[in-house]
């Protein structure tokens, strides 16, 4: 399928026409911010945001959600035993993700859907999904996806990527799955001759403003044990609040708790966002707790981000540069700066 | 497609209290549905988790070699939420089990060659299937020389005491059990840190391998004995621990570096280890 | 402003050259636009990073629980009665401590500003004093300070700092005024109009524990949250186990709370936190008359008994 094209004035007849097969979440507008939520009425999506507050990861990983139910009703020779909760894995639409967030979960994949073990619930929702992607225009000042191998018009980790060509969107398909859920909807017209020029206009201007952060590259070839002594994590963890607030809103962060929760003689497995922040993460049940210190736990975080993804999956580092984590930590610790100051020979701070 | 959180359900078979203070129990489960033991093939090294709806899920080293049918076990220590509930079940309860997990000790290295197994402890399960496996006839010609040392604070406290006296007995092993002090006259075995009964009775490291699981303060002592005693950190094999949740690589705790203890571990060469952050 | 950020200096490179403390905790220019870093400077050359403008919201006392060594902390007025808080519940010892006192004209909200903009981001602000100036990509606005401060700084009581080793600058005029407005009308609605409000306000939390450990009185070894024999509340989002920490937080701050603001602060998802523990900062205001941390002997009253304390529920 070509690339195609709608004007804006149609736009809503194609939301339409999506939500009458699927399920669309959009960015909805949340006071002066934006979240991705499944949508009732088309005019719900705005399409006019920078990007979401949260990541969109809990479309495919939510905050909480129940693995498995039993009872515990002593007679029932069923006690004990687990079944899977009930879900709902009908085919579902993400309109108007930007790049960076479809990037990050291809990176999410390489944890939860591999050759030996398939995560169930991950799997089948990103199976179950089409990801329509708007590519950036209006980059924030914190936005440095193109260090990290992405870019404001990049289509890695989308089925189809829309662009804002003022009037309308120019829609690139890019994958089977794309081209299925766009010949669902009409009203599309191929794309006007001038667009292309446009599009590669838009597209320069738009990296052109996205900041340098630094190459991760370069942390591949450090040695590991090198970048896990270096001085700078003393300097770096001082701030450091060890809230959650990095990890829970960044988009390659998945890690989970699994915990049990049970209502008289009724229970529920469920799982749950965890931090590689909290103190708990690691607490041995004999009381031993290998990051008891707040320095080591800083450190993971970056190491793992920046490095340890990168020498696990030889395929870049697990941050797509979306900015969230710099615009949201209450003490200004920056992965940007952090990224550099690992970057640098010989791994020296400033001062 | 299949879900990996998804438990076995099994039933208790048995309970065994295995140290005086009571402290440690050994599980003897049996599946509820055969199909899932076949499922459930396993090698000695590896570990499982075990569920308990309503408390949660522990990871604990399996205790049973495969050479033995029908049923698993594990010895469980009680500290906290899940092994105080498993302690105060009985025979007939129903529980889950999730597995096999990890990456067992390295039997293709081992063919041919000594071994020397040391174990302090409550360390000693992942042992006892090691032991079973390598002394079970259809095995036992594939090693060579097999010595075992193991330790505990004091006799009461060893584990699978009976097994360690038949064991004892045969010709085709040489344990060396010790215990760090006893009053008791009748004490037939070795008086001694498991450092300094590793140096006294450890075999030569030519063609040998270490396989060593125990508290941290016993691998520290220990294993500059075997350095001294030539074995390089190639053949020093360990079992590490972590906290665990999922088992199975995904939800991102129980990492050294780049590696997953419970996916790319648990058993981890020194000379591996060496080359892994020093945080575990 | 820009003297209080020399002043600093000045006296960080004192203090570190002649070894009366190890450490200065301040704060350093942040990476992106209303933010600064707290910061520890230990040898002398390092006191050249520490500035201190309108953006230095967090308090810095959060960090001083279980310091050891001599230490010297920038505080304002409200960072200064978290201090003294800490020393009453034996958190730090005063001897250790050199308080740079810092008479505070409040700090700037950056949510308001961008708030106020519509989408376009602010890549620069000045803050002049009374003013701040700020520019985007094709604007450039000056706005009123006064208009933009945070809130616990608009309605702010004790600007000045009430422990401090050195004053660095002039004490600014102390205002009255009716800090607990919205709490009353809160108070006023109907049970039902309550729920829901509630519900509403606390419907974006993510357990995140951002406001939780940007607060300076929550350094409690084992959070409540956290214990998990028995495990008193659940960790998912469900609104009665997201209630039980909001509210059971602000009844461990009742009288220890000082409004710094830092909790809104940090909160990523902007939820107004301190209508939580207002409430409560009003309440032990009315039964106890007391304001947490602004006398330096007296401990906050649920940490305490005295046989005068109200009982209205004894018959």
């Amino acid at each position: 399928m070509s690339d195609i094209y709608i004007a804006k004035s149609n736009f809503r007849g194609v939301i339409e026409r999506l939500m009458g097969r699927y399920r669309v979440c959009a960015p909805v507008k949340n006071g002066s911010s934006h979240d991705f939520a499944p949508i009732e009425d088309p005019s719900e999506a705005d399409l006019g945001f920078r990007n979401s507050r949260l990541s969109p990861k809990g479309i495919f990983h939510p905050q909480a959600e129940c693995m498995f139910d039993y009872n515990l009703a002593g007679e029932d020779p069923q006690a004990g035993i687990l079944t899977e909760a009930r879900k709902d894995f009908s085919p579902q639409v993400v309109l108007g993700i930007r790049p960076c967030d479809a990037k990050a979960f291809r990176l999410d994949d390489a944890n939860f859907d591999t050759d030996s073990l398939k995560d169930p619930w991950w799997v089948r929702r990103r199976e179950a999904t089409t990801l329509i992607g708007l590519a950036c225009d209006d980059p924030c000042s914190t936005c440095f996806c193109i260090s990290m191998g992405g870019g404001p018009y990049d289509t890695a980790g989308l089925d189809v990527l829309l662009l804002d060509t003022g009037e309308g969107y120019a829609a690139q398909v890019l994958t089977e799955r794309g081209k299925n859920t766009l010949e669902a909807t009409s009203g599309w017209s191929s794309v006007p001759s001038a667009i292309s020029a446009l599009t590669l206009e838009k597209k320069a201007a738009a990296e052109q403003r996205i900041g340098q952060a630094f190459d991760p590259a370069i942390l591949v070839q450090k040695d590991m044990i090198e970048l896990f002594k270096s001085p700078i994590w003393e300097e770096v963890q001082f701030a450091c609040i060890n809230c959650g607030a990095c990890t829970f809103l960044c988009p390659t962060c998945w890690c989970f708790d699994i915990q049990d929760e049970v209502c008289a003689d009724k229970g529920e497995r469920l799982r749950l966002w965890d931090s590689c922040m909290f103190p708990l993460f690691t607490l041995h049940g004999s009381g031993h707790n290998p990051r008891s210190q707040k320095v080591q736990r800083v450190r993971q975080r970056f190491m793992h981000k920046l490095k340890y993804y990168q020498d696990k999956y030889n395929s870049g580092p697990a941050c797509v540069g979306c900015g969230r984590c710099v615009q949201a930590c209450p003490v200004n610790i920056d992965i940007r700066q952090v990224g550099r100051l690992m970057a640098s020979p010989g791994c020296s701070c400033p001062a | 497609m299949n879900n990996p959180y998804l438990p076995y359900p099994v039933r208790i078979d048995s309970i065994v209290t295995e140290t005086e203070d009571r402290n440690l129990k050994t599980f003897k489960l049996v599946f509820l549905d055969g199909n899932h033991e076949k499922e459930f093939a396993y090698i000695p090294g590896q570990f499982a988790i075990l569920s308990v709806a309503g408390l949660g899920e522990i990871p604990i080293g399996i205790a049973t070699s495969p050479s033995e049918r029908g049923f698993i076990k594990f010895t469980v220590n009680k500290v906290g939420k899940v092994t105080s509930r498993l302690h105060n079940m009985k025979a007939g309860d129903v529980m889950g089990v999730r597995g096999p997990m990890g990456n067992s000790y390295p039997w293709d290295l081992l063919e041919g060659k000594n071994v020397l197994i040391i174990g302090g402890g409550f360390a000693f399960t992942t042992l006892r299937s090691s032991i079973v496996y390598m002394i079970d006839p259809k095995n036992r010609s594939r090693f060579g020389n097999i010595d075992v040392v193991y330790g505990a604070r004091s006799p009461g406290l060893l584990l699978y005491k009976d097994e360690l006296a038949q064991w004892e007995r045969r010709s085709d092993i040489n344990m060396h059990i010790t215990v760090d002090g006893t009053d008791d006259p009748n004490w037939q075995y070795n008086v001694g840190f498991v450092p300094v009964i590793t140096r006294q009775k450890a075999p030569s490291a030519e063609n040998c391998y270490a396989i060593i699981c125990g508290p941290p303060i016993m691998i520290k002592f220990t294993l500059p004995v075997l350095t001294e005693l030539g074995f390089p950190p190639e053949r020093i094999i360990s079992s590490l621990e972590m906290r665990m949740k999922c088992g199975i690589g995904i939800c991102g705790r129980c990492n050294i570096g780049a590696e997953y203890v419970c996916k790319d571990g648990p058993v981890f060469t020194l000379e591996r280890l060496s080359k892994l952050p020093d945080e575990y | 402003m820009q003297t209080y950020t020399e002043k600093i200096r000045q006296a960080a490179k004192r203090l570190l050259s002649e070894k009366r403390v190890d450490a200065v905790i301040g704060f350093r220019k942040g990476t992106v636009v209303f933010m600064n870093e707290p910061y520890l400077a230990k040898l002398p050359e390092q006191a050249d990073q520490l500035v201190w403008d309108g953006n230095c919201g967090i308090n810095l006392a959060n960090y001083l629980p279980n310091m050891t060594g001599n230490i010297a902390i920038a505080a304002k007025g409200c960072d200064s009665r978290s201090i003294v808080i800490h020393l009453l519940e034996n958190q730090i010892k005063r001897e250790q401590l050199y308080i740079l006192g810092i008479p505070c004209h409040g700090m700037i909200d950056k949510r308001r500003i961008q708030a106020r903009l519509n989408g376009s981001e602010v890549l620069e602000a000045v803050d002049t004093g009374p003013n701040v100036r700020i520019s985007g990509r094709d604007f450039e606005q000056t706005l009123e300070r006064a208009d933009f401060l945070q809130e616990n700084c608009a309605i702010c009581t004790h600007k000045n700092p009430v422990i401090y080793d050195e004053l660095l600058g002039e004490p600014v005029e102390e205002q009255q005024i009716d800090r607990y407005e919205d709490i009353r009308r809160i108070e006023s609605m109907l049970p039902e109009e309550k729920r829901l409000y509630f519900e509403d306000l606390i419907k974006p939390c993510i357990r995140c524990y951002a406001c939780r450990n940007a607060c300076p009185a929550c350094y409690c070894p084992t959070c409540f949250v956290d214990e998990s024999k028995p495990q008193w509340v659940g960790k998912t989002i469900d609104p009665t186990d997201t209630f039980t920490f909001h509210f059971l937080r602000a009844f461990h701050l009742a009288g220890r709370c000082t409004d710094c603001g830092s909790c809104e602060r940090a909160c990523p998802v902007g939820i107004k936190v301190r209508l939580f523990t207002k409430k409560l900062e009003k309440e032990v205001k009315e039964l106890y008359g007391y304001e947490a941390g602004v006398l330096q002997d007296r401990q906050p009253p649920l940490d305490t008994y005295r046989p005068e304390d109200p009982e209205p529920f004894l018959g």
